[in-house]
């Protein structure tokens, strides 16, 4: 009896990979909190933001289920151009603008996922490329989008009727929360069964299917919840930017979710967010640099590549033996 | 005591000067947003930013106590990254005015920016002419060129000049639709006719079977509603391709003189163009590009984009010597220049609509044999001067919201 409650409690208790985590969290969730006080460009953040959960929900399919997506910004683009279009022409709320634009993207992920899923590793990332560039000629040639003039000065409005979106410091929080949703939705992902699942998947799929699993139901699901979350974070990007348009479709945005997420360290909770504020930052603050802004962004991939493989954040876990 | 009345005398120092500014604000902050790494690089880029440092110089503010700063960026014809610059410049280095932005979707982006912060955006690249039409705003300019005149200029003056028939061929995207279809109906005004036309898809290599069919039309005039590499690229296989030696007449209908100079006279011979600036029309657009290329580290003579940022800063200054003071108020900045007339080296007297419309006169130009040429950059020889006021949109034809009152 007594083995047995002792057992219960010390089961109860988080185990240390977790405890970091979830310092990891407050202290990043406290830093962000803080910004506008900060005097830190609240813009940046959000657009940082965005890209940030774009990243982390590129990490949830290829750092746990192992599977590179090479087209996964035609769900944020995607999500951008309805949402966008909801607002503008249809002038419906922003909150349904965000759930129709998150809507599309998921319809689009169960299509595009039920294709690709059929294949692995080179085969995967050339069909989610493929089916990605035709929805691109879509958007470049639909009237809705004005081809490369984009969707432009979209109205902000009011959320839920009430909370004003044209004001900089509400809109950060706005983003905030829904980042902090994005990202809390992936953690409990990553750590529930589901994602043990996904990660054994990862390891091993002949050994997964042996053991009685349907690895291509897991598959499909991450690769839906992975295109929805990349959607949410499109929806929000259409707020922070007045715009939409071609750029985030195009295979060059799917190629930059790949770096941020090389950098930060493929397969950690926080890498993805580190890589997306590393880039953020240096496409905002090098601009002045001109041509050399894509020599230094290529350099430092190079160099990070080279020299510490598991990313930043990778790196200094494994220095420090936490679990981040 | 003394050393209450250092500290007291620290504390109002600030203020004393801070005060002072206030009073007499003499400080400009000019930002060029162009495209420095990618397919604008050599039309606008480095040069745009030189033009506009040489318009800061040539304005003569600096010796009358003004401070003027020119700072650059590149928007990596990102929309989302020019108005996340745009805005950041407005808001946190106090930027007053943005020049140049190549790349439709970003200056329509930046345009909405400048809006929303009440700076002044001065478009001399982008060729959209829903800046002075749907979407124009009060504080935006749209200096150089516009669609309209590269599509009335070319398609009314090439169609007067004999070419009656015409074929397209133009890029599948909706600014080679767009253009396509704005000289179509300016060559049907004139009197012209359309015998037909093909779209090919976006950064195309291979322009052959396109090009057959636009030689198997027998129309006198082959237009190319396309830019960039697709220009390039088609005209260099139209002279493959003899079209040009066999009659027919090429009109590009976007077409910088930087691509002509890559291109090589060979290649680019007959072809028929549209431009409001070229640095060979008369002795002070010489004089102007002369300057310009001995300071140019790639040695290039000036384009039309980059002469539009020189005369767009030179006359948003002068408007401020004119005032005395900047306000830092971008709209009245904005309707302040609209008053004033225009007259610089580069495009000589002109004046700004009330849509933000800049306005002068549009050449039809024809690019010379290679016996013809002098030596480099000798390129263009004038076939017709389209006044200022058929150059562009006429303002009762505009949709500007700004104009109903």
């Amino acid at each position: 009896m007594t083995t047995l409650t002792t057992n219960s409690i010390a089961n109860s208790k988080p185990t240390a990979p977790v405890r970091d985590e979830i310092r990891t969290f407050i202290i990043l969730t406290a830093l962000l909190v803080a910004v506008p006080i900060s005097g830190l460009y609240p813009f940046f953040v959000m657009n940082a933001l965005c890209l940030a959960l774009f990243a982390c929900a590129f990490n949830l399919l290829i750092g746990y289920g192992g599977l590179l997506s090479f087209g996964h910004a035609v769900f944020l683009g995607t999500a951008g151009y309805i949402t966008a279009h909801a607002l503008k022409v249809w002038t419906v709320s922003p909150e349904l603008g965000i759930v129709l634009g998150v809507a599309a993207s998921t319809a689009l992920g169960v299509v595009t996922g039920l294709v690709a899923i059929r294949r692995q590793g080179i085969y995967f990332s050339m069909i989610t490329l493929a089916l990605s560039q035709l929805v691109y000629f879509i958007y470049l040639e639909a009237p809705f989008t004005h081809g490369e003039d984009g969707i432009q000065g979209v109205p902000q409005g009011k959320l839920f009727a009430f909370i004003d979106l044209t004001n900089p410091i509400v809109l950060y929080y706005v983003v905030l929360a829904v980042f902090l949703a994005g990202f809390f939705l992936i953690y409990r992902s990553i750590n529930s069964p589901f994602g043990e699942v996904l990660k054994s998947i990862r390891e091993n799929e002949p050994r997964a299917i042996s053991l009685g699993y349907k690895t291509d139901h897991y598959k499909l699901l991450a690769f839906i919840l992975s295109a929805g979350l990349a959607g949410l974070a499109g929806a929000m990007k259409v707020f922070v930017a007045q715009n939409a348009s071609l750029t985030d479709v195009y295979w060059t945005m799917s190629g930059e979710v790949v770096l941020i997420t090389l950098l930060g360290g493929l397969g950690t909770v926080f890498g993805p967010v580190v890589g997306a504020f590393i880039i953020a930052a240096m496409q905002e603050y090098l601009a002045s640099f001109g041509q050399w802004v894509l020599v230094i962004q290529g350099t430092i991939f190079v160099i990070c590549v080279l020299t510490f493989r598991r990313g930043i954040v990778g790196e200094v876990a494994h220095y420090f033996k936490m679990s981040l | 005591m003394k050393k209450y009345i250092y500290r007291l005398f620290a504390y109002l120092c600030p203020l004393l000067v801070s005060f002072n500014a206030y009073a007499l604000d003499k400080n400009v902050k000019i930002g060029v947003l162009t495209d420095l790494s990618s397919l604008y690089a050599d039309s606008a880029g480095s040069g745009s930013v030189l033009a506009a440092q040489m318009a800061v110089e040539d304005s003569g503010l600096t010796k009358k106590g003004w401070t003027v700063e020119v700072i650059s960026g590149d928007h990596q014809n990102k929309p989302d990254i020019g108005a996340s610059i745009a805005r950041r410049w407005f808001d946190v280095d106090k930027v007053d005015l943005i020049v140049d932005v190549p790349n439709s979707g970003v200056a329509l982006a930046v345009s909405r920016v400048a809006k929303e912060k009440n700076g002044v955006l001065i478009v001399s690249s982008a060729a959209v002419s829903d800046l002075t039409n749907a979407q124009c705003t009060s504080n935006t300019i749209h200096w150089t060129y516009d669609t309209y005149t590269l599509a009335n200029g070319t398609g009314t003056a090439l169609t007067t000049a004999g070419g009656k028939t015409w074929y397209f061929l133009a890029a599948d995207y909706a600014f080679g639709a767009a253009l396509e279809r704005d000289t179509a109906a300016a060559v049907e005004a004139t009197g012209g006719k359309v015998i037909g036309q093909v779209k090919h898809p976006l950064n195309t290599s291979d322009f052959s079977s396109f090009l057959l069919q636009a030689q198997a039309s027998k129309a006198d005039v082959i237009g190319l509603a396309n830019a960039g590499a697709d220009t390039s690229n088609s005209i260099k296989q139209a002279a493959e391709f003899g079209i040009t030696r066999g009659g027919q007449r090429l009109a590009g209908l976007l077409l910088f003189i930087n691509e002509v100079h890559a291109l090589e006279l060979n290649a680019a011979q007959g072809l028929v163009l549209t431009a409001t600036f070229y640095w060979d029309l008369n002795d002070r657009t010489r004089s102007f590009s002369k300057r310009f290329q001995e300071r140019n580290k790639k040695g290039d003579m000036p384009s039309m984009p980059q002469a539009g940022v020189y005369s767009g800063v030179l006359h948003y200054l002068k408007t401020l010597d004119k005032a005395g003071a900047n306000s830092h108020d971008g709209a009245q900045v904005v309707a302040a220049m609209k008053e004033l007339p225009t007259d610089d080296d580069a495009f000589g007297k002109g004046y700004i609509e009330p849509n933000g419309r800049k306005i002068h006169p549009a050449y039809l130009f024809e690019v010379k044999k290679p016996s013809e040429s002098k030596g480099p950059w000798d390129y263009y020889k004038l076939l017709a001067t389209i006044p200022a006021e058929k150059a562009f949109t006429p303002i009762s034809q505009s949709s500007c919201p700004l104009l109903k009152k």
